[in-house]
């Protein structure tokens, strides 16, 4: 090596590790510290903020009387406080991607100085890049397991948004136009267990009667990629099959029994829609859309019932709630109620935020979804949760505190 | 006169003095770029081997051999990570790749090199390297909507009634023909573009001599062609080749949309299974447990030491074939 280049390369190196270095600090830091720039908490945006020790409305909502006057907007009185220079970072579920890129975009204008983004990389990151403080809220479709809140996020909060429900869809060629098949809950596990494996079964015929079905033998399809709908769908297996519970389990992605994976909901209706008595879940929003072939399946009570807004609104109305809010609202009592229905969260902190304006900011920023953002959901065909939950919801934004204080009261209704 | 011409000299070596320096920066920053690659390298290494240190410790060596793969735990089935059906996946539709792929693919690159009219050379050619341009995506939603289908009705079934009553891994249930062969042969159109333009490449880099010496001798097309200047390329197609299975090892999202997507050692070509990148791509997004993230991970770290043997396998290769004379006497 020439002499007099030494010293050019080794300023090289010596500025790649440099570089580094500021890499690794970030890192750590992000991972200790939510905000590395805690903002004084004497200068209060608003005059509310000051810790006034008001009473608290219980989380407990008013009782089920109010249910029947949904009303899905705000107190007259309440308006989002006008915070400027804050930035919120979120990242997780795809299912309610959507949703949360118009409730961002409207509350853009809502309150100009708050930006929002949302990265829909899927509910596991979504829950690890919250978990490893790299957001300030994550969105997932499933609810963290308990062993892992105690054990990476004691004061994580879960606050319901809506309700997704997942349909099966099949393709069956040469029934009668205007045929909508019924499924029970035996057959699906059956299905999905590859014990029942053609569609001239005797318990689909059962399920159907009349409905000449051919003797065509069954492809299941599942979800390739970890979903919450397949989470949402396996804990509906779980629940109504034995077999299923002990063998198979709930969860993002399982050990399937048969069948053929396929990505996304687009992969798993392509194909079905190009295999000849294949039988497949998405999520409800996407059967919609494409117009697919959606059938009737029996809930707990009994009845035959086909996804819509009500019914599925029912699932969530007719299960016991827990007060953290962790709760499965697949194969709930209730005649009316779409048996395959899930909740989708948003993640908060009740302790570990340390910057006052970013707190308020975001707990209004859920609040106004909760309440003005519903429209919007149901524009989108989103299933709005049912007035109980919903104040519920409300009320876990109470408990977020930032070094003691509470950062946002519930207005009075 | 002589003085003039001094000082020029002196002006002239100023500027060479002030600008040599400029080719040792240049130097240092060319330098900097190739350190870079290997940095890099090292730091995918690093980062794959610390994040699945929990796997490793968990399964150890016997995580390579195991075919379980459940990620959720129940009464009658534990949690087990196994990586065979994803090595085997990988490793059998990356095979078909190639085996389909190569001799078609240097086919293509000895007639655009050496037998092809001018005529049609140009937008042959041109059509070759677009072939490589295409996203694979797009070859996995033609693969799905157009290929599968026929595949399943036209190749996969007759195979299996046919040949596979007697060769057991081509028999079996063919659902909905996704599986590994489908994969390969889909991997084998994408990888063909690749190889056939280096190959082209690399033939039309042989020099003149080589052929005129052949020709003046009063060898055949033939002959110049296969003992002189494919054997002069050989290093250079061999590594067409490697660039080609590596493209097959990592390709992930035709693989995924084709390959049924089974954790399962398979037992047919025609049955669901898996691959390393497939199973990499749908898992990680939305793992469940840390020891699942982890299995993922060590899955990664399997499939880069694998692109890694092959690699320096290939290397090997061409080193112990350059090693003789270029070129083959006739007996």
């Amino acid at each position: 090596m020439q002499r007099h280049l030494v010293r050019p390369v080794l300023l090289m190196i010596a500025f790649v590790l440099f570089m580094s270095t500021f890499v690794i600090t970030a890192q750590t830091q992000a991972q200790t510290q939510p905000t590395p720039t805690p903002r004084p908490q004497a200068t209060p945006t608003r005059p509310r903020a000051t810790p006034t020790p008001r009473p608290r409305r219980t989380p407990t909502p008013r009782p089920q009387a109010a249910t029947p006057t949904a009303q899905p907007t705000a107190p007259a009185a309440w308006a989002p406080r006008q915070i400027s220079g804050v930035a919120l970072q979120g990242s997780g579920a795809t299912f309610p991607n959507p949703l949360y890129q118009a409730w961002i975009s409207v509350y853009k204008n809502v309150v100009p100085g708050v930006t929002i983004s949302y990265q829909a990389v899927g509910s596991g990151q979504g829950q690890r890049d919250f978990i490893r403080y790299l957001t300030d809220f994550g969105g997932t479709d499933s609810a963290l397991p308990a062993d892992r809140i105690a054990a990476e996020a004691p004061d994580a909060l879960h606050v319901p948004m809506v309700i997704g429900a997942v349909v099966p869809t099949y393709n069956l060629p040469g029934l009668p136009a205007g045929t909508v098949l019924r499924f029970s809950a035996e057959t699906l596990s059956g299905i999905y267990l590859g014990e029942i494996t053609r569609w001239n079964d005797p318990k689909i015929v059962a399920d159907n009667p009349g409905v000449p079905l051919p003797d065509l033998s069954i492809t299941p399809v599942y979800r390739s990629d970890s979903s919450g709908t397949t989470s949402i769908w396996t804990d509906y297996l779980s629940k109504v099959s034995e077999t299923w519970r002990t063998r198979v389990g709930a969860g993002t992605t399982v050990r399937w029994p048969a069948g053929i994976g396929a990505p996304g909901n687009a992969g798993v209706a392509g194909t079905v829609v190009r295999t000849e008595g294949a039988i497949g879940y998405v999520e409800q929003a996407y059967a919609i859309g494409n117009r697919l072939s959606v059938p009737a399946v029996k809930n707990a009570a009994g009845n035959y019932v086909l996804p819509t807004p009500e019914t599925v609104s029912a699932a969530a109305a007719g299960v016991t709630i827990p007060e953290d809010l962790r709760f499965s609202i697949t194969n709930p009592q209730g005649a009316n109620s779409y048996p395959i229905a899930g909740l989708t969260w948003i993640l908060i902190r009740s302790q570990t935020y340390t910057d006052v304006p970013k707190a308020q900011a975001l707990t209004d920023f859920l609040y106004w979804c909760l309440t003005e953002g519903q429209g919007a959901a149901i524009r989108l065909g989103y299933v709005q949760l049912p007035t109980e939950v919903r104040l519920r919801a409300m009320a876990q934004l109470n408990k977020v505190r930032v070094r003691g204080e509470q950062v946002f009261t519930t207005p009075p209704r | 006169m002589a003085q003039a011409q001094a000082a020029r000299e002196t002006f002239r070596e100023r500027i060479a003095k002030r600008t040599q320096h400029g080719d040792g920066i240049f130097w240092g920053l060319t330098l900097f770029f190739a350190l870079l690659v290997i940095v890099l390298v090292l730091a995918i290494l690093w980062v794959t081997w610390s994040d699945s240190q929990l796997a490793r410790e968990r399964f150890g060596l016997a995580f390579f051999t195991s075919g379980e793969w459940n990620p959720v735990e129940t009464e009658v089935n534990p949690v087990s990570f196994g990586a065979m059906p994803a090595i085997v996946g990988t490793l059998i539709s990356s095979a078909i790749a190639l085996i389909l792929a190569a001799p078609v693919a240097i086919g293509i690159g000895i007639f655009l090199a050496e037998l092809c009219p001018p005529a049609i050379r140009t937008p042959l050619s041109f059509m070759v390297e677009l072939l490589a341009a295409i996203p694979s995506v797009i070859y996995g939603v033609w693969g799905v909507m157009v290929f599968a289908p026929f595949f399943t009705q036209n190749v996969a079934r007759p195979m299996s009634e046919t040949i596979g009553q007697i060769v057991p891994w081509l028999g079996g249930n063919v659902a909905s023909g996704r599986g590994l062969l489908i994969v390969g042969i889909i991997l084998s159109i994408m990888i063909l573009p690749t190889i056939a333009a280096i190959t082209r490449d690399v033939l039309t880099l042989v020099p003149n001599t080589q052929r005129e010496v052949m020709l003046a001798l009063g060898a055949t097309r033939w002959e110049v062609i296969w003992l002189s200047v494919v054997p002069y390329a050989r290093a250079g197609i061999i590594g067409a080749v490697m660039l080609g299975l590596g493209r097959a090892l990592g390709e992930t999202m035709a693989a995924t949309m084709l390959v049924g997507n089974r954790p399962q050692v398979p037992e047919t070509l025609f049955e669901p299974a898996t691959t390393a990148a497939a199973l990499v791509a749908s898992e990680l997004v939305n793992s469940q447990t840390l020891i699942h993230e982890s299995a993922l991970v060590l899955i990664a770290l399997a499939l880069f030491a694998i692109t890694l043997l092959l690699n320096l396998s290939a290397r090997l290769l061409i080193w112990y074939m350059n090693r003789g004379p270029v070129g083959r006497t006739r007996a």
